[in-house]
């Protein structure tokens, strides 16, 4: 039997291009040793919420520049527990404005990341989700 | 409701769940893996392979549209991407280039990471496409990961192996060497729009005919000698590989590569090489298994003090290693 390795989706839901940010997270998390799957640009919450199905993913990471989030996190959220996921932690990267912050985490937004933020936070909050659960 | 019954009826949660178990090789996936093993044999597997930048992703995005529009199979793709030796993370972005098939439920992408091992695959990933063959998937896409000229453990899973080429990937020394050419069922050039299209398609070409001669004529110096095949090879039942040419990232070539790889199916029911490659399959399969659990018994066995102090002898050159397994196998209950 192998160790269960900490599966995440990097996923850029939303119109904007910009996804180096997502890469460098992408990039950091798998230095941690973790699985990445990235999903690629633009993408809508259904096919987030779709990858995150068929990947069987532990934690899902969103990175949204365009200042949709607060149409996006929240329909990626009902579409993971419409499919019985309610139980992946979700993490945001982006520009979120202080008082979307707590609507999002009042939503369930695991944990939340604007400009500035190190991949080390990232990394040990991921893994400080998942050293709870056990 | 068994777990069993769930992926058979296409939960697709449940489906999701139990891969994780047989990728993680858990008792509940070995478990479930006794049970639905009654349940495979049903799918064609078809092996995607080639070096890193071939196009293998866009060209297997594209062989499952190409099978759902036409075809209306479900399709599971499995794909492998390599595992950091240093830090055992991984990166898997092979859905970036799946995005076509995102929204129709016939379709499941899985991505897995190779944890480890060298043959292109996962050590689980014939496992995995067990699981999809009893959820009634009917055609099951393994891409290998980026292989270079060693990594042909598809050839043993797969029914179908493609090999993908690009224009500009090696000259004709690499035609000839052994290795990944040689497991080549069908063999792809992708990116058939760039240049030194015609060079890769001749050295390709001149491989296959060492490979597999039928009637050649040599010329030299103005002289022709007819030369008359091996008898073995003349007969109806050898498959040639066919050389594809293909654009993926237009779409064009696929409809004549999915007819290449429904021939080549044909060809294995016809000539009772599929009912052989299932044998030679499910063996490699058997031997692999026995060997993990003879390792694993041998571990629980043989303490680790015990161990560490042959380990030391042969450290000393004071045994041979030969003599320190002879040593270990035979004094297991000192």
């Amino acid at each position: 039997m192998m160790e269960r390795k900490i599966r995440v989706l990097v996923a850029k839901p939303g119109l904007d291009g910009h996804d180096r940010g997502a890469k460098v997270v992408a990039r950091a998390l798998r230095d941690a040793g973790m699985e990445v799957i990235y999903t690629g640009l633009r993408q809508t919450p259904e096919m987030v919420a779709e990858a995150a199905l068929q990947e069987d993913v532990d934690a899902v990471g969103l990175s949204i520049l365009s200042g949709a989030h607060m149409a996006l996190v929240p329909r990626i959220i009902e579409l993971m527990i419409a499919n019985g996921q309610g139980n992946v932690k979700i993490f945001l990267g982006g520009i979120i404005p202080d008082e979307d912050v707590s609507k999002l985490k009042e939503l369930g937004v695991a944990g939340i990341y604007g400009p500035g933020a190190s991949t080390e936070d990232i990394v040990r909050d991921i893994f400080a989700a998942f050293s709870q659960e056990k | 409701m068994t777990l069993v019954d769930s992926i058979r009826s296409g939960d697709r949660l449940a489906l999701a769940r139990l891969l994780t178990q047989v990728e993680n090789d858990t008792p509940e996936g070995r478990q479930a893996l006794d049970q639905i093993f009654p349940y495979t044999g049903r799918a064609h597997l078809v092996g995607v392979t080639g070096a890193p930048g071939t196009g293998k992703s866009s060209l297997v995005n594209q062989l499952a549209l190409h099978y759902r529009k036409h075809e209306q199979k479900r399709i599971a793709i499995v794909a492998v991407d390599p595992t950091s030796p240093f830090t055992g993370g991984s990166v898997m972005g092979d859905r970036v280039r799946m995005r076509d098939l995102a929204g129709d439920p016939d379709v499941f992408i899985r991505s897995m990471a190779s944890r480890g091992s060298l043959g292109g695959l996962a050590h689980t990933t014939a496992a995995m496409t067990q699981v999809f063959d009893a959820a009634g998937f009917e055609i099951i896409l393994v891409e290998t990961v980026g292989a270079g000229q060693a990594e042909v453990d598809i050839a043993r899973l797969a029914h179908t192996t493609l090999v993908v080429e690009a224009p500009g990937m090696g000259d004709d020394i690499q035609a000839i060497k052994a290795g990944i050419l040689e497991i080549a069922d069908i063999l792809v050039i992708n990116k058939a729009d760039h240049s030194g299209v015609e060079n890769t398609e001749r050295s390709l070409r001149g491989m296959l005919e060492l490979a597999h001669p039928v009637r050649r004529v040599f010329r030299h110096h103005g002289q022709s000698m007819v030369m008359e095949a091996p008898k073995e090879n003349r007969e109806e039942n050898i498959w040639i590989p066919p050389i594809q040419r293909t654009v993926a990232t237009e779409g064009s070539g696929i409809t004549e590569l999915a007819e290449a790889i429904a021939t080549h199916a044909q060809h294995l029911r016809q000539s009772g090489d599929w009912a052989r490659r299932e044998r030679a399959r499910l063996e490699s399969e058997l031997e692999a298994l026995i060997q993990d659990s003879l390792t694993a018994q041998f571990r629980a066995d043989v303490s680790q003090e015990r161990y560490n102090e042959i380990l030391s002898q042969v450290v000393g050159r004071q045994i041979s290693p030969w003599e320190a397994t002879r040593n270990l196998l035979n004094g297991r209950h000192p």
